[in-house]
């Protein structure tokens, strides 16, 4: 108590001074996970916004990994000491929309700033997934992504395949996976990160089929799970049986499995765009393909749903705060850092403008495969199963399908046996987290 | 930590002079230092895990309710719980005891050692000063399927190494990796506890011929008996609360939750799920399991103790 005493004074004091010695400039805090030379693009902006204008200073603060960066913001605003602006991974969505009480929507940020927003000018798959069932945007879609498929072309030569031709759908996949394996070009052939995110959700979109009642969880927070429909049990039966051939590789629960494709191990990799970086700098010789898609579903291949962080700004502060709030989003959208942001970093574009912008550039053409994560998001107008999934407690629900697909690819269950566990516990989840 | 040397020295201090205080105040005031720490970081944390643990709220703390003991109630019930409790007793067994046994036999050989002496102990120490988190990624580095130089050589022998599925091997790299980072500390207080056995006692039965496997588990072993019961206590603490950092480090609780060990429970309930009334009701439970534990390690296993 004395600590936070002292330190509560000390941090007074230090506002006091800095405050006289900038007139007038209102601070706004942005609490983000960003590490590396993603942590050096939100301090670059931070910069280049502090200086264009004189009445706000934005200060970025590090909080750790995205579940520390949420925790770190639930833990100020329970001491009622929240940021600004706090950055939270997409499967935070659901815990951040479930307190309406302690954010304020970005639209009205928006509008606030003197200036009327218009949502038509944001990449609609990214928009939808942040914004509630109204169509109110409720976050500032700051990084985002989506699975795709990368291969190795030396092992594809040496297997026989087609070089400059990616398998479309996942017979396709699990056909060149096993070419590869038993022609000895690599030890495994298919590996993935994020069985939950690409397997499950985005397989879902991707499909067309649904997840979860409500539009997934988007319309409404009590839902039920519906992944254990036949068309899921035989995508995963077909994995846990070439997981027993030897053929799919399991490398753990999120990107973990990214070590066993750099190392020349598997020949096939689904995995998010944003991770592009690390096989570049590889010096693999890699292709790109779209995520493949289920055949035998009607709607295939639909589109897929944006993976990442928004950005969330929390009630309760100044009309001050707000404007300046307001004044870095729209520095944010401007076509020539959006662009920036999308060619340096990886991360989608989120503004159309900013998608045109690198287009006309003949950014893609140089660099193929790039655009492949925003035609996949962009290709069709998202349907009630494809906006993306929404629930209240995802993270958690994420855990229990992991455990499951363990169990499952370890031989001790059947795929129908993970995913009637999964959704069984998964609902039993939701219904406690909602309090019911 | 005081206490302890006393113990692994000469039988205690009985025969030191009573220290008395003519002030009545003054000891109160010397006291009152420990007494307020012992408040702010144990009894006020403690009580507010208390009250969580009867509070049902969302992660903001928008809308509580007062549940009495329903979390706890949920809790015990819930098979991943006992699981987790199942899962906990095996690690902390097996950690103590490979953590003391494999300490015990290297400062018994260590104390064999004329020349050179000196190095070996500081090298058998080093490994304490590395930091759970780093010692469960070198651990994983070594023993990861795909790129460690461990694993490389398991396979090679014909072993299907795959801890990131199979269960069983990840327990035992776990265990492993945490009995790693105590064993400097075990072999600290095995190489005291040896150097302080009288030599006539051991020569003697050599004399009497007896052989060096008798000796050490006629003389040796039982008069180590007050250190041992010391790292008992300690080890088993150990594998309760600090092991979290390798855990989180080597497997995550996983595959499945063949390594959900309580502690982590607590964390993954309370700082990835958010479900803060389970997960307090989780350590007030832990806190009472630890506290019993001692209790009863202190009550029955310290009176087989002979303290020489």
């Amino acid at each position: 108590m004395k600590f936070q005493g002292l330190a509560a004074g000390a941090a007074a004091a230090f506002t006091l001074l800095s405050t006289s010695s900038a007139f007038a400039v209102t601070e706004i805090s942005w609490w983000h996970a960003m590490t590396g030379a993603n942590n050096e693009v939100v301090e670059q902006l931070s910069k280049e916004f502090n200086e264009s204008q004189g009445d706000y200073k934005i200060v970025p603060v590090f909080k750790g990994t995205y579940p520390e960066t949420l925790n770190a913001g639930i833990a100020a605003f329970r001491a009622k000491q929240p940021p600004a602006i706090m950055q939270v991974f997409d499967v935070g969505t659901g815990v951040m929309m479930a307190a309406e009480g302690a954010v304020k929507p970005v639209a009205e940020i928006l509008s606030m700033g003197g200036g009327t927003f218009d949502k038509s000018q944001y990449l609609p798959g990214i928009v939808a997934y942040y914004s509630k069932p109204d169509g109110t945007m409720l976050s500032f879609p700051y990084n985002s992504s989506s699975p795709i498929l990368y291969y190795n072309k030396d092992i594809f030569e040496k297997a026989g395949l087609d070089v400059n031709n990616p398998p479309k759908t996942w017979p396709e996949v699990w056909e060149a996976a096993r070419k590869i394996k038993t022609s000895g070009a690599a030890s495994c052939g298919y590996t993935s990160t994020w069985l939950t995110w690409i397997h499950l959700e985005n397989f879902a979109s991707w499909n067309d089929l649904q997840y979860a009642t409500h539009e997934n969880g988007l319309a409404d927070t009590n839902v039920e799970l519906k992944f254990n429909s036949p068309i899921f049990v035989k995508h995963f039966q077909e994995i846990a049986d070439l997981a027993k051939d030897g053929v799919f590789r399991y490398g753990g629960r999120t990107s973990e499995a990214k070590q066993i494709f750099l190392a020349g191990e598997c020949g096939i990799f689904t995995e998010s765009s944003g991770g592009l970086g690390d096989i570049v700098k590889s010096g693999m010789n890699y292709g790109i393909g779209q995520l493949p898609y289920e055949p035998d579903a009607k709607g295939a291949p639909q589109n897929t749903t944006p993976g990442g962080a928004s950005l969330w700004v929390f009630g309760g502060k100044s009309d001050e705060e707000y404007k300046g709030v307001a004044e870095f989003f729209k520095f944010l959208s401007k076509t020539d850092i959006q662009a920036r942001l999308h060619q340096v970093s990886g991360y989608l574009p989120v503004t159309l403008a900013a998608y045109e912008e690198t287009k006309k550039s003949g950014f893609y053409d140089k660099n193929p495969g790039r655009e492949t994560p925003i035609l996949q998001m962009m290709g069709k107008a998202p349907t009630e199963n494809s906006k993306g999934v929404r629930l209240v407690n995802l993270p958690q629900v994420r855990d229990i399908q992991n455990e499951e697909f363990e169990k499952m690819l370890a031989g001790e269950q059947t795929a129908q046996q993970a995913l009637d566990n999964a959704v069984q516990r998964g609902n039993a989840a939701i219904q406690q987290a909602l309090g019911n | 930590m005081g206490r302890r040397q006393e113990d692994i020295g000469s039988g205690g201090s009985s025969l030191s002079p009573r220290v008395i205080f003519p002030n009545k105040i003054l000891p109160y005031l010397l006291v009152a230092p420990q007494l307020a720490i012992t408040a702010v970081f144990f009894y006020w944390p403690a009580s507010q895990a208390l009250y969580q643990s009867m509070l049902r709220e969302d992660p903001f703390g928008l809308n509580s309710k007062f549940v009495w003991f329903d979390n706890f109630a949920r809790v015990l019930a819930d098979p991943n719980y006992l699981n987790s409790v199942r899962v906990t007793a095996v690690f902390s067994l097996a950690t103590a005891f490979v953590a003391m046994a494999v300490a015990l036999l290297l400062a018994v050989m260590a104390d064999k050692v004329v020349r050179g002496r000196g190095i070996y102990r500081t090298l058998m120490i080093w490994p304490y000063a590395v930091a759970p988190a780093i010692a469960g990624m070198l651990w994983l580095f070594l023993f990861n399927p795909s790129i460690g130089s461990l694993a490389y050589m398991l396979r090679w022998l014909g072993i299907n190494w795959d801890p990131l599925l199979n269960g069983p091997q990840a327990m035992v790299l776990v265990v492993a990796a945490a009995a790693w980072k105590q064993i400097s500390y075990n072999f600290l207080f095995f190489v005291a506890g040896l150097q302080a056995i009288p030599r006539t006692l051991i020569e003697a039965a050599a004399i009497d011929g007896a052989g060096e496997t008798k000796r050490f588990w006629t003389i040796v072993f039982p008069l180590l008996a007050p250190t041992t019961f010391f790292l008992l206590v300690i080890n088993t603490t150990y594998a309760f609360f600090d092991t979290f950092g390798i855990i989180h480090a080597v497997t995550g609780g996983g595959p499945g939750k063949a390594t959900e060990t309580l502690v982590y429970k607590v964390y993954n309930d309370g700082f990835v799920n958010l479900i803060l009334g389970d997960s307090a009701a989780q350590s007030v439970i832990l806190m009472v399991i630890v506290i019993a534990l001692t209790a009863f390690q202190f009550r029955f296993v310290e009176r087989k103790v002979h303290y020489g």
